[in-house]
């Protein structure tokens, strides 16, 4: 348990994003899987084979990781779209407010941080963390790639499935390399962000649950005894 | 209403596993209300970025298979199946209501006005997509020829078919979009789909096809074009069968 001071770690646009974020994803997810089950198959390509075979992944999922539970696509739909533009929303906030206040920065991993990258994955390995003000060299990495990989992918293949956007941005759909493949990438990229949900919580365990809870309800972080001199971010 | 009162029978019936969170949500709550203006922004958005744009279209190496029907496949009204066993030659389009010129315009005539050809791709609400070619008269004609009153802000699309029948008798199909999606170039009238004419599965003898929305704007069996200021007086008023059943009237996602 780290004994040094407490530092404000986290700033109010950071706390209020992060959680506005979890909430979303969390009905973003399960009305999402409402909505894939609709059609619970996987397709690469322009258009969904039924006449030929372009499909990769066929699974109903269980009523108890959907929402509503029941079937219902249009009570899927209607959760979905208005978490999605929150997300959007506060994304935006985010983005503009990381970029005035430095935030960005903080989860851009500097040239020594990825020099130290192995010892940073062998203390991880042995769950020995270090609390000081910034970010371990994984946790930038894992925290952009969510905020500046997955969530951006995440939008685009949703417009990608409009028919109304693909009119807007045909080259989406060059991108993506058509509307079933980018229904496919949406669903792959939601898998990515349950596994990172998962190392997320197990992480946050690892290293102290209250403490870490603490940083990102209230700013407040504990840090470690003899880092307390470690430069300000 | 039947299927309503299903849906929320089946909402109980699940409702001790995990994501029941939301299983209120099914009907008229005051949450749901909420949660789906999320489509005005929607169309907002939409709207201050699309223009005329024209949804993309493909060529025909892309059309790979036959498009897939969905929905009603079939209409069994003495009316439909009067006119289908004629090969359609007894069929009208009827247009009516805010218009100068109430029309009515013969299948012959219709097929014969100058059609409009694109491959697009069909995008169910489902979740698949199918590309094919269609074929038909840009509704933007029709309407010139009906002269559409100032009042007129919809095109409600009155078709034979009924996916619902209660004891009350058949809900027939019904669905409408705004001036902007009737005037687009590729809002078409079709009556020809694959270089053939339009198959009864896919809504002989004619369909509609929006081509920036979902499936289920693109009414099919259309039998009455009516031109209105409001949806009051129209099933739940609120501008299509699918929208008066929870979904989006406004459907580009």
């Amino acid at each position: 348990m780290p004994t040094g001071p407490l530092i404000y770690r986290q700033k109010l646009t950071t706390r209020v994003t992060h959680w506005v974020w979890a909430v979303c994803l969390f009905f973003l997810l399960f009305s999402g899987l409402q909505i894939f089950n609709a059609h619970p198959v996987l397709h690469i390509g322009k258009e969904a084979g039924f006449d030929y075979d372009n499909a990769v992944a066929a699974f109903q999922v269980p009523g108890a990781l959907t929402m509503p539970s029941g079937q219902s696509l249009a009570t899927g739909r209607v959760i979905h779209f208005f978490f999605a533009w929150v997300l959007v929303g506060t994304l935006l906030v985010w983005a503009v407010a990381s970029l005035i206040n430095g935030h960005v920065k903080a989860l851009i991993p500097s040239g020594a941080d990825l020099r130290g990258l192995p010892q940073d994955v062998a203390n991880h390995v042995r769950l020995q963390f270090h609390h000081v003000r910034q970010y371990n060299v994984l946790q930038k990495l894992a925290y952009a790639s969510v905020l500046f990989i997955a969530l951006p992918l995440m939008i685009a293949t949703g417009l990608t499935m409009s028919p109304a956007f693909d009119a807007v941005a045909p080259w989406l759909l060059d991108l993506f390399g058509g509307r079933q493949t980018a229904r496919t990438i949406h669903f792959a990229t939601m898998l990515g962000l349950v596994g990172f949900f998962g190392i997320h919580m197990a992480m946050v365990l690892a290293a102290g649950p209250i403490n870490e809870l603490r940083s990102i309800v209230t700013g407040w972080y504990r840090t470690d005894a003899e880092a307390h001199d470690d430069h300000a971010a | 209403m039947i299927t309503r009162r299903n849906m929320l029978l089946g909402g109980a019936a699940v409702s001790l596993s995990g994501c029941t969170l939301l299983d209120g949500l099914t009907g008229g709550s005051p949450l749901r209300a909420f949660l789906q203006q999320a489509e005005g922004l929607t169309m907002a958005a939409q709207r201050a970025l699309l223009g005329d744009r024209l949804a993309p279209e493909f060529t025909e190496a892309d059309i790979r298979q036959g498009q897939r029907p969905n929905g009603s496949t079939n209409v069994t009204s003495d009316d439909y199946v009067g006119l289908q066993q004629s090969g359609f030659a007894g069929y009208a389009l009827q247009v009516t209501g805010l218009v100068e010129t109430p029309l009515s315009i013969p299948y012959a005539q219709l097929t014969a006005l100058p059609a409009r050809t694109q491959i697009t791709r069909h995008d169910c609400v489902e979740g698949w997509s199918c590309i094919a070619k269609w074929t038909g008269v840009p509704l933007s004609m029709i309407l010139d020829q009906a002269k559409p009153l100032m009042t007129a802000r919809y095109a409600v699309f009155h078709c034979f078919d009924a996916i619902e029948h209660t004891l009350s008798g058949d809900v027939l199909y019904y669905e409408s979009i705004d001036m902007v999606d009737a005037r687009h170039p590729q809002t078409i009238l079709a009556w020809g789909m694959n270089d053939q004419p339009l198959p009864v599965a896919n809504g002989a003898p004619i369909r509609l096809r929006v081509e920036r929305q979902l499936g289920y704007k693109m009414a099919k069996y259309v039998k009455s074009i009516e031109l209105v200021d409001s949806f009051a007086g129209l099933g739940s008023g609120r501008g299509s069968y699918w929208a008066d059943r929870g979904y989006e009237w406004y459907a580009g996602i």
